[in-house]
This record gives structure tokens, sequence and C-alpha cells, in this order.
């Protein structure tokens, strides 16, 4: 599962892509970051454990996913070629159910019976609900008051399929209080408990963890759009929260270096409203959540809320290795508003009879932008990472339905 | 000023243990933190941790996220930090920083560690650093001439607990258990073999924190340890009284009795 890129490569011993990552937290937490580090290892040199993990992503995650052809969307692209990856039909309904599987397999290999995890939009503790309750493992998920509210369909998902949800008052009450009460359990419990971390934020190991259980959805692509096109893409966008779904089709093309690699935040309501997600691009180096990366904080290192119509991207801070990847230039990030990822929320509803995720729609209207920039003969490969049933109360309203 | 040195010198010369106490700046309010922390001096404690609000505090329970979340709405920065410092350093406590590490990176570690020793701190306890990443804030820390201490916990392996007794000065700050801060009924049973496992490593003094919040307690770490760090049993009291004043008697009454704690 190792990188197959100049960057992007695994980070050094101390979980470090460059200057970004590594370990940031408690001391009491650190052995249990070692157990989880040695037997990940282990296991992703085992034939057994990869084994099972490609059985479940091919039996029940419902893997390969396809490639989509989006002509009718394409026209508003200057005529480039937009090709989607489907992400969205994946059990459960997002790239999230890839990650969660790995680190199922990995808690059982842990000797761990119980699993915590955050979640903002709700995919994330929907698919650990859904991995745990496959497994036989006790789950509880924290998840911010804010977002229990406007996604009140995934809490009732996650009760059903027996997880315990623990709506967080603190602070923004969104993702990253969220995290924070999450690690507070860990610290806690970390005996019984496996933090199933969602993304490819917080300490190493979790971003090379999270990040090479995502990187399936590159794998394929790079092969499918290959077959189907006859060659690799021109660029491929993604959406840019925490990061796992870019850094998941990102991480096959990065040894390409013909093929560029756009991450797209959230703007929310423009950068100078100062309600928006643009970690990466308006942020500054700091440490949040266990690992140094981009952080959006204030001049003495307070971390500032953010703001997205999107549960998903609303995250001040976002995976070293997109940090890593910025300032290397081999990837570049920009930012998407509330209003512009709409409006591809709807377009791509009205012209192809998909209805995708809010986070995956700013990755949408970055592309359409994109295909007018490179032209009627790019191709763009988009990952089209989770569906959007669990936004139509976020639409319903936005759009007055 | 006194030194974190000249107070466990003095401790052991009595036969007891240092009692540390614990409040964030900016709280109860601008102004009334030196005042609640110069009640704790009166009352016994030897040494006085002024916390860093953060925004973001991993390893806090309830009560202190509760505490520092009214601090930073009061605008607390870190210039009201140091003044806190200097105003507590000035009742003759020993006075230490309590922060998580990325207002220090922001505000610069050279810059922070200067800034402290100017305004009379003696060093800082940073419960987020690992000694992987803590070069530079023992560099600046060694230059400015303030301590740094950093955390054992019980799941520490002793390769662990060399590593982080490696980077202390001043004292070892023992978490006594698997937890987050916060009073509880009893101290963990896991504190005293946590103490001789880092005593094993390390002549510098060991104090205890997470979880005491009586005297009674205070006497029991004080039996094995060098030193009794108390923070939200103070906080639990401020929060509970009707005005300032009365915390600062309710807070001043606790910790007589832990001071005395610390004395049997």
């Amino acid at each position: 599962m190792a990188g197959n890129g100049p960057l992007g490569d695994d980070p050094d011993v101390h979980g470090k892509f460059g200057i970004f990552g590594g370990r940031f937290v408690p001391e009491a937490l650190i052995p249990a970051l070692d157990e989880v580090a040695a037997v990940y290892e282990k296991a992703k040199n085992d034939p057994e454990f990869l084994r099972e993990f490609d059985h479940l992503l091919r039996t029940y995650a419902g893997r390969p996913t396809t490639l989509t052809d989006v002509p009718r969307f394409s026209e508003q692209a200057g005529g480039a070629r937009i090709v989607l990856k489907r992400e969205d039909l994946t059990h459960t309904g997002a790239h999230k159910i890839n990650n969660v599987l790995g680190q199922a397999l990995l808690t059982k290999r842990l000797g761990k019976k119980r699993v915590i995890a955050e979640t903002g939009a709700g995919q994330h503790g929907v698919a650990t609900a859904t991995a745990a309750a496959l497994l036989g493992l006790e789950c509880v998920i924290y998840m911010g008051a804010v977002d229990c509210e406007r996604q009140a369909l995934n809490v009732a998902r996650m009760k059903l399929l027996g997880a315990t949800v623990v709506p967080v008052t603190n602070g923004s009450q969104t993702l990253k209080d969220a995290i924070n009460e999450a690690f507070r359990d860990w610290v806690t419990n970390v005996d019984s408990t496996h933090y199933l971390f969602g993304t490819i934020a917080g300490p190493h190991p979790f971003p090379e963890i999270v990040r090479d259980f995502a990187r399936i959805i590159g794998v394929e692509a790079r092969r499918q759009i290959q077959e189907l096109t006859g060659g690799l893409p021109d660029a491929v966008c993604a959406a840019v929260g925490g990061g796992s779904n870019a850094i998941g089709i990102f991480h096959a093309f990065l040894g390409d270096e013909g093929v560029q690699l756009h991450g797209y935040e959230a703007a929310g309501r423009g950068l100078e409203s100062g309600e928006h997600a643009l970690t990466l691009t308006a942020g500054s180096i700091g440490v949040l959540h266990g690992s140094r990366t981009y952080v959006l904080q204030d001049d003495e290192g307070q971390t500032i809320e953010s703001h997205s119509i999107s549960a998903g991207l609303d995250y001040p801070g976002v995976g070293p290795e997109h940090a890593w990847l910025k300032d290397s230039g081999r990837a570049t990030y920009h930012g998407v508003t509330d209003d512009a990822a709409m409006a591809a929320f709807s377009l791509l509803a009205r012209t192809e009879g998909i209805i995708p995720a809010i986070e995956s729609s700013h990755a949408l209207a970055g592309a359409l932008e994109l295909g007018r920039e490179l032209g009627p003969e790019a191709t763009i490969l988009v990952n089209l990472s989770g569906r959007g049933d669990k936004d139509m109360g976020t639409a319903m309203k936005y759009f007055n339905l | 000023m006194t030194t974190l040195q000249t107070v466990f010198a003095k401790a052991k010369a009595d036969n007891r243990a240092a009692l540390v106490g614990y409040l964030p700046a900016g709280f109860p309010s601008k102004g009334g933190d030196v005042a609640a922390a110069a009640a704790l001096v009166e009352a016994g404690c030897d040494v006085i941790e002024i916390g860093l609000p953060y925004s973001d505090p991993l390893m806090d329970g309830p009560t202190i996220q509760d505490a520092v979340h009214r601090s930073l709405v009061n605008g607390t920065r870190i210039a009201d930090v140091l003044r806190t410092v200097e105003g507590v350093a000035a009742t003759g406590a020993a006075t230490l920083v309590m922060t998580y590490w990325n207002p220090i990176d922001k505000y610069g570690a050279e810059r922070f560690a200067r800034d402290l020793a100017d305004a009379g701190g003696v060093g800082t306890i940073t419960p987020d650093l690992t000694p992987e990443e803590s070069e530079p804030w023992r560099a600046a820390s060694a230059s400015a001439g303030i301590d740094t201490v950093f955390l054992v916990a019980p799941s520490s392996t002793e390769q662990r607990i060399k590593a982080v007794v490696d980077c202390c000065t001043g004292f070892v700050y023992a978490a006594s258990l698997m937890g987050v801060t916060g009073a509880r009924e009893s101290v963990n049973v896991a504190a005293e073999g946590l103490v001789e496992r880092t005593r094993a490593h390390t002549d510098l003094p060991v104090c205890v924190g997470l979880g005491v919040g009586t005297g009674a307690q205070a006497a029991e770490v004080a039996a094995y340890a060098d030193g009794v760090i108390v923070g939200s049993a103070f906080i639990r009291r401020i929060l509970d009284a009707s005005d300032e004043a009365e915390g600062r008697a309710s807070i001043a009454t606790l910790a007589r009795d832990m001071a005395s704690g610390v004395r049997r």
C-alpha cells in the first residue's frame, strides 16, 4: 500500500510529510499511537489482512466503483470532458466506507472491542457505525450539536445501526469540537478503544493509515480512465475538508507529472466575509488535533471557527499531506463558495440525474471553471465523493423546494 | 524570584510535598485571576500554574473547559497571560505557564520564552508537546533561563518515561490516570507506581496531577510524590461561588486543607 510517486510517499518515522504532520498529543496517547502504528505496519504487509480488506471492499462496499461520463454537465465546462469517479455508489453512499472497513479490521487486530469516531456531515459516523455493526464492535460517535441538527437523517441512521451518538455542545459545536471530545474519550478509554479517525488529519499514524485505506479510489480510477480514454486525465479534482477523498484519488496520480491535481476548499460566504473553511488558501501553519498543518487561526494561535454550507467541509484544519502537496506545488488548492457549490449541485442533478453530496459539489464547481480554462480537448476526472441524500434538508432550504 | 529549585529544596527540607495550584489566566476575570492566585499562595500553595486559555484544550475536562471558554470570551490574550504571571510572581510563588503548544508556536518560541522570563515566570508545562517535537522549545527555554516540564502517564513505557524526563527541568508532571483533568472521588492507584517508575530515571522532583480534589487526597499523594497539583477542584469552587470574593474565600479554604494535607 506504499506510495508510488516522488511526492506523498510514506511519511518519515515521526510521521512527517516535510515539516507537516508529527504528533502533538498528551503523552498518555503515545503508546496507543505506537501500538496502532505497529499493528498497521504488520497488517499492511500481511497478505491475509489485505485479502480480507479487499474481500470486504468488493463484497460489502461495492468496489470497484464505476466511472461515469457526464456530457450534458460538461457542456457548461467549455466542452472539456468531465468524468466522475462514483464513490457515491458505495455502500453507505460515500468514500468513507473504504477507510472504516480497513480500520475496523485493524481494531480487531488491536484486540479492542470498542470504536469511537467523530463526524461532521455524518458520513464517517454512518460508515463507522456500519462497520462496527458488521464486525460486532461497540460504537460511540461524537458529533457537534449543530451538525446533529443539520444532519438529523444521518443521526437516525447511526442509531439504527446500533451506535450511540453523543452531541457535542462545546465551542462551535461542529466537527472540530467533536474531534476534541473524541480525543478526550480516547485518553480515558484507550485500553479498550480504538479511535477510528475519519480523515487524513490527526497525529501520526492516522494521516498515513487513512490515506492508504482511501487510495483504492485513485488506484481504480487511474486504471479505469486509461481504459476509457486511452490515457491519463489532464486534471484530477476533489473537494478538501480534512482531505481524505482528495488524497484518496490524488495519490495514485502523484507520480504522473502531466496530471494536474486540484483541491477545492469551501469558500463559504467568501474570503472577505470571514465565513469560510479556506484552510490551505487562507490559513497559516500551526498545530491542530495533534498534527502540524495549515490551520485557520488568529495571530495568537487560537482556532478560528470555519463555515461551509457543507458540514463535511466545515473544518479549520486539513491533513498534513495536503499541506505538503500545497507547499511543494504538486497540488493546487482553490476556494468554492456555497453558492457556486449549490449551483453545481443543482446542475448535476438536472443534467445527469445524479444528486451529489454538497462536499463533492465543490469539486464539481471547480471542474466547471477548470474545464473552461483547459479547453475542449481536456479530460477532467472528478471524485464524486458521496451522494446527496443526506444533504436534502440543506438543499430544500437553499432552493426553497 | 522564587525558583522551582528553591521551592522543592525547601519542601524537602520541611519533609513535605509542595502544593501546586492551577488557574487559567483571565478567570474568573481579568485582574480577578491574580487575586484568586494570590489567595491560593496566601493559603499555602508553593507553585502556581497559570493556564494559557486555548480554543481546543484536548486534555481538559468540562470544568477547565468551561473556565477557559469564559476567559477567551472575555478577550484574554497572551499579553494578559504575561501580566497575570507578573502579578502572581510578585506574590513570591514560583509561577509557571501551562499551555498547549500551538499558542507558543504561533507567538514564536524564543519570543514567548523571553517574555515569560521577563514577566517573572519560571517555566512552562506543555501537555501536548512530545519529546520528539520539543527541541526548539527546550532550546528557547534554556536560553531564556526558564524550566520545561513535560508529562508522563500511566501508559508510558520505560523508554518513553526516560525520553520525557530527559526533556524536563524543574520537575516531572506525572498524570495520575488515563483521562482528562477534573477532580475525582479517588486518586488512581496507578499514580504511585508511575512516580516510582519515573524516579528510577531521574532525580528531578515528581509531581502528581489529575484528579486531586481534597486535603485527604493531597495527603495520600504527598506520601509518595514531591508535589501535588490541583486545578479543577479550585475552579469548580470559583464557578459555584456567587461572586469573586466568595470564590476566593472558598478556594483559600480548600487550599489550606490541601496545604495541611501535604504536611501530614
